[in-house]
């Protein structure tokens, strides 16, 4: 069975037809690449998987079962976790509460109005492994405010992580890091196990490239390409959208 | 847990202990009925702004109609006083009434976040008041309701001022420690969540819609309760009580005593009926001297008087200690 299924899925908005009859089929397990130009409609599409929008025609499909019309808040709980391209993350508060947050949305502890979230060992023990991954366990307590760049990136990492998700989507996870701070979070991910498929979006080639095993070309919101990494770089009408400026 | 005997938390209990001796003997070393009722009314508009505050402080939903389920709430029990009925039944019906009134303004203005939602509440208090104005039959329109005796729980009366103080400070005391509780649960983690990411909440598998209706519904229970308060406090309610001016007051007392704090609505309430009450029994244009002490506050601290005195504080005790820079202020220690 599919990990996700993505079968003839169209949106627009106005006149303006930003994913046109995508066909997606993603395997347990796997690490997919959805690469393309600025405005190719990524994270467009993204949206659409995650249900922050609604398609205008088509179906998704998690693990076999249609999730076209469960509402965007119920996904995380089908095994759903996403990162954003902006950093969206609460700045007021410290590391390791912005991943107890992750955690207490698939809890239905979430409900609870009268016992100490804080004083809560569960979620804090549970998140500092989450952190631990990302390998930040050790400036869990320091404020969001105070953190780099590359460590908040590494946060919303540690955030989708901590909700044990059987599908990752990471939209755009080194848009804005330094060198250094790109290896940090490549390290996170590679060690990543295969029983979480992940799909990831990037318009920076090179360090993408070597991530992933399948990749998707989108070019004006229409899958241009599809194959293995060696067929897809190879592919003229890559090097025409994407390689050839 | 060595964390609660640190010096920090000692501190906030004896704060705490002080604050409750003075509230407590407050009474007897206070002189005059007058001041005593002022602390009652202090104390009951304190639970109001408290109530505003999850909306406005923890929920980031500005509302400008509360005083209209504030004075729901009273008519309701007055009309049944009116009517008739006892005092327990008077007081169900106005905290039934208030809840679902408050969970009819929910259903309504939480279609939107922001200015939506000032302007939706705005209107739907305005509606309540034209309401209390124009329909006679119920409210007896501008002559208002009046209530006559207050209740006897377990056979004190609370006709003696200093026993309706005493009753006010119990209900203040529980209304603290509700929220208290409330604000460091995983519900109120939720809440303050959807204030300041209500996307990523979403993302992260949380009914944003739900929790925040969830949030008036509190809201709306702190106000009934200070309004059946405030009713049998006055024995009288009237349309005014209903204004957006009453409104604007409880949402200053929230905004100046610093929203999303704890102690921030009962500071802006002490302040607010301070001046409406002493002040201008000495200044005859204490409205002029309210407004010129909000705009102090949004100059200097414009985060409110509590978190704004709390930041000069620490401003003030680093430059005294002239240590080397202090660590970095961390809310939680590694175990």
């Amino acid at each position: 069975m599919s990990a996700l299924t993505i079968s003839g899925l169209n949106k627009s908005f106005g006149g303006l037809h930003v994913t046109r009859s995508v066909d997606l089929d993603i395997q347990p397990g796997e690490r997919r690449l959805i690469l393309g130009p600025n405005g190719a409609g990524k994270t467009t599409l993204f949206n659409l998987i995650t249900g922050e929008l609604t398609p205008d025609t088509g179906t998704i499909k998690l693990f076999g079962q249609d999730i076209t019309k469960v509402p965007s808040r119920d996904r995380p709980h089908l095994g759903m976790a996403r990162t954003y391209q902006i950093i969206t993350l609460f700045g007021k508060d410290t590391i390791i509460h912005n991943v107890r947050l992750a955690l207490l949305g698939l809890s239905p502890m979430r409900w609870n109005p009268w016992t100490n979230l804080r004083r809560d060992d569960r979620f804090t023990e549970t998140g500092h492994k989450a952190l631990a991954r990302v390998g930040l366990s050790h400036i869990a307590d320091r404020p969001l405010s105070q953190t780099s760049y590359g460590e908040r990136r590494r946060v919303e990492i540690a955030m989708a992580l901590a909700q044990e998700p059987k599908i990752l989507l990471l939209d755009e996870p080194f848009a804005g890091l330094s060198i250094d701070e790109r290896r940090d979070v490549h390290k996170c991910l590679m060690a990543i196990p295969r029983d979480v498929t992940i799909v990831m979006i990037e318009h920076n080639m090179d360090v993408a490239l070597e991530f992933a095993e399948h990749i998707t070309l989108l070019h004006f919101g229409e899958v241009i390409v599809e194959g293995s990494r060696a067929e897809v770089v190879a592919d003229p009408r890559t090097r025409e959208v994407y390689l050839g400026h | 847990m060595s964390e609660i005997f640190s010096a920090d938390n000692r501190l906030r209990f004896i704060a705490l202990a002080i604050a409750l001796a003075v509230l407590v003997s407050l009474p007897f070393w206070v002189s005059g009925i007058y001041y005593i009722n002022v602390g009652s009314q202090i104390l009951f508009f304190a639970v109001f702004a408290l109530g505003l505050n999850i909306l406005v402080g923890y929920a980031g939903l500005v509302s400008l109609g509360h005083a209209g389920l504030f004075g729901i709430s009273a008519y309701a029990t007055a009309y049944m006083l009116q009517h008739g009925f006892g005092h327990t039944s008077a007081i169900m019906m106005a905290l039934v009434v208030g809840v679902a009134s408050m969970a009819l303004f929910a259903v309504l203005s939480l279609r939107s976040s922001g200015i939506g939602f000032i302007m939706i509440t705005l209107a739907l208090g305005q509606i309540l008041w034209g309401l209390a104005y124009r329909w006679i039959s119920v409210t007896d329109g501008d002559n208002g309701i009046p209530v006559r005796g207050r209740p006897a729980p377990f056979g004190y009366s609370l006709t003696d001022p200093v026993h309706f103080y005493y009753a006010s400070l119990i209900v203040f005391i529980v209304a603290v420690a509700m929220v208290f509780i409330f604000v460091r649960s995983p519900f109120g983690a939720a809440l303050m969540g959807t204030r300041d990411q209500p996307r990523r909440m979403n993302a992260l598998g949380y009914h944003v819609w739900m929790i925040r209706f969830y949030a008036c519904l509190f809201s709306g229970l702190l106000t009934a309760v200070s309004a059946i308060l405030f009713v049998y406090y006055t024995n009288f309610i009237s349309p005014q009580t209903l204004s957006l001016t009453a409104s604007a007051e409880v949402l200053l007392m929230v905004i100046s005593g610093g929203p999303g704090t704890l102690l921030g609505p009962i500071v802006g309430a002490t302040l607010v009926v301070v001046i409406k009450t002493v002040v201008s029994g000495f200044i005859e244009r204490w409205n002029f001297l309210l407004g010129a002490i909000f705009v102090a506050i949004v100059i200097l601290m414009p985060e409110g008087i509590v978190p704004g005195s709390a930041r000069l504080w620490r401003l003030v005790t680093r430059k005294r200690t002239a240590a080397p820079p202090a660590p970095a202020a961390t809310t939680e220690r590694t175990p």
